[in-house]
């Protein structure tokens, strides 16, 4: 099964941020830089039903000339090669926009022999937080899509059974995801192609080893200039939550507060007696 | 009109987060109807915004726009009062056996089959709320926005960057799509009414199935750990202070005499000491209980971003510079361990 996943390069954020001039974007300049996290728990279960059908995963992202960064990290563990949509200004891109483009890919290597069975994108950036464009980019390819998907595994005779078409297993190749649905996990049956949207959870992003570190140095990544923004991004300006003062009160130090706090929890009226 | 999809629990009941979203829909009725149509390009970067948040809105428009609610599944007699003191004024309900199990491309298109030309579809932002929003805009070749918190003339406001800064953004486009953050707003009943129950009839194409549920597992525990989490009055929270995969204890004593729950930090979820269906935060559930307890963990923005609905904010932690102690309400510098256990100590001593 050969697998693309949609990855994205997104500030590590850990306290206050700051905001840039033109009060649109974050002043990223002195943060760090990582794989959003839903999406490393993406490029691991691509790396692992890769590795069950004999298959391959190739990692995409759209972003800056950096963002390659991200790509070869995926490479190191595991992903065998890299497309990088490029563009110096993402915040241009809105969420129509980004699933256009890698719907764009999709065909476009389908046109030239490389057919993807899956796409796998993070359910949603972590600096964006937008959504939408796996289910975006699923309309635009007219494949079937879930979200919130935690683990999945290769099949034979996919397909949604009695809900479905043609009865269970009617299908041929697919996949089965589990997803954590509000009364329960919830297990889905897709025939493929289809496009999944990952949460994190359901596995643990492998470490990269020192060979495959090597192999990230040298793996090819097909770089292209990303087109204009189509429909473009809807976003007026950024605005940051008001400084807040602290106004705690320290019950004490050590086991001797204990009474104070217990004071509080019986004033609020949450123990059980 | 606005029509807000509404999700109920097992027991028939509305949940906190559509109650929420209905409220918001009606306290900003007037406002989200003046964005409809609202012109969608302003070339980004060329609008000057201050950089502090402007204060959140209250309006209390009750008047002229429409309230409506779509259930799909049961709908008990319970939610239909719930939704009446809320103020939704027609029920639009669907019940078919091909929506039971959960599509979400089906119960997408019923949505759209329901949602007015002109106005607003919205959801509370849950896993469900925020898939079947993205499927209903691409439907109706709309824009949405996820996580909104906030409604003016000038555009919505919805949190991004795991809750450390908000964007501000005008969708445009006659249908506006959103999904309301969880604990942006609380439920406020007001004068109840009578609301109207359409029953819909609908025809389900075939391919909108092929993403349905084939099966539901609840013996595993995770669902149900998260909803006890998401609607416990008490939780506890737990993070890398806790030190191993052993040291809980305490705080699960804890849990227990206060009937709560346990929320854990994402270094804990991610050491493996406990399932990810307990992590709290940007990545895990939102909470909004009487009170959480957040026993060794630093108050990272990720984290804080799913807390923001607790009432009152306790901290345990031996780093008093830390921002969870800076942002508790009451806060005891020391051991987790220990305090947690002088603690479970005086219960019982008082409790018996
Ligand atoms: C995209 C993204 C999403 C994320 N999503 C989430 C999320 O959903 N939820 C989440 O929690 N995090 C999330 N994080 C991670 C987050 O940034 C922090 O890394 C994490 O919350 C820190 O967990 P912690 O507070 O347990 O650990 P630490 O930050 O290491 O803090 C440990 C705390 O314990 C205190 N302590 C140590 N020993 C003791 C003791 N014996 N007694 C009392 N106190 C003690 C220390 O003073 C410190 O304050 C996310 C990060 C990213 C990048």
């Amino acid at each position: 099964m050969d697998i693309l996943v949609c990855i994205k390069r997104v500030p590590d954020i850990s306290g206050r941020i700051t905001l840039d001039d033109s009060a649109t974007d974050i002043d990223d300049r002195s943060l760090g830089h990582t794989m959003s996290a839903h999406e490393e728990c993406a490029v691991e279960l691509a790396i692992q039903t890769a590795a069950d059908t004999s298959g391959s995963v190739t990692v995409l992202t759209l972003g800056p000339a950096e963002a390659v960064e991200q790509l070869r990290a995926a490479v190191a563990v595991g992903a065998k090669d890299g497309i990088l949509i490029e563009t110096d200004d993402l915040s241009a891109f809105g969420p129509e926009d980004i699933a256009s483009i890698i719907g764009d890919i999709v065909r476009d290597r389908a046109e030239q022999g490389q057919t993807f069975d899956l796409v796998l994108l993070g359910n949603d950036a972590a600096d964006t937080g937008d959504f939408q464009v796996g289910i975006r980019l699923a309309y635009d390819l007219d494949y079937p899509v879930l979200t919130g998907i935690s683990t999945l595994h290769a099949v034979e005779g996919a397909g949604a059974g009695d809900a479905g078409a043609g009865g269970p297993g009617s299908g041929g190749p697919g996949v089965e995801a589990r997803g954590i649905g509000p009364s329960g996990t919830e297990i889905f049956s897709l025939e493929l192609p289809a496009v999944i949207a990952v949460q994190e959870g359901g596995v643990d992003p492998r470490y990269p080893s020192i060979t495959g570190r090597m192999k990230a140095k040298k793996a090819r990544i097909t770089e292209y200039d990303a087109p204009e923004p189509g429909t473009g991004n809807p976003r007026i300006g950024l605005e940051l939550p008001p400084e807040t003062t602290s106004s705690v009160t320290i019950l004490g130090e050590g086991p001797d507060a204990a009474p104070a706090l217990v004071d509080i929890l019986e004033e609020i009226g949450v123990i059980r007696s | 009109m606005t029509l807000v999809f509404v999700e109920t629990d097992e027991g028939g009941q509305v949940q906190l987060t559509s109650a929420e979203a209905v409220t918001f829909a009606r306290t900003n009725a007037d406002v989200l109807a003046g964005l409809v149509g609202s012109p969608p390009e302003q070339p980004p970067g060329r609008s000057a915004t201050s950089g502090q948040v402007a204060q959140r809105p209250q309006g209390s428009s009750d008047e002229g726009v429409t309230v409506e609610a779509a259930v799909i599944g049961q709908l008990t007699d319970a939610a239909t009062e719930q939704l009446a003191r809320l103020g939704v004024e027609t029920i639009h309900h669907l019940e078919h056996p091909e929506l039971e199990a959960y599509s979400a491309a089906a119960w997408a298109q019923a949505l759209v089959d329901i949602a007015p030309e002109t106005g607003t579809v919205m959801a509370s932002g849950t896993p469900r709320g925020m898939e079947l929003m993205a499927h209903v805009a691409v439907r109706t070749g709309q824009r949405m926005a996820a996580n909104v918190i906030a409604a003016d003339a000038d555009g919505l406001l919805r949190q991004v960057l795991g809750g450390s800064a908000f964007e501000r953004l005008a969708l445009g486009g006659d249908l506006q799509v959103l999904t309301i953050a969880g604990h942006a707003c609380s439920p406020e009943d007001t004068t109840a009414t009578t609301p109207e129950v359409i029953e819909y009839e609908l025809e389900i194409a075939v391919e909108d199935l092929r993403t349905a549920v084939v099966r539901t597992e609840v013996e595993t525990t995770d669902a149900a750990d998260a909803s006890g989490l998401t609607q416990a009055r008490a939780v506890v929270g737990a993070g890398r202070g806790v030190g191993s995969e052993n040291g809980f204890g305490e705080v699960l004593e804890l849990v227990n005499h206060l009937g709560g729950a346990l929320g854990v930090s994402r270094v804990v979820t991610g050491l493996g000491w406990r399932p990810h269906s307990e992590q709290v935060g940007q990545t895990g559930s939102r909470i909004s209980p009487d009170v959480y307890i957040a026993c060794g963990i630093s108050g990272a923005i990720q984290h804080m971003a799913g807390i923001e609905g607790a009432k009152t904010l306790i901290a345990i932690n031996t780093d008093e510079e830390s921002t969870m102690v800076q942002r508790a309400d009451y806060a005891i510098i020391g051991d987790l361990h220990e305090v947690v256990g002088a603690v479970n100590e005086e219960i019982r001593t008082r409790h018996g």
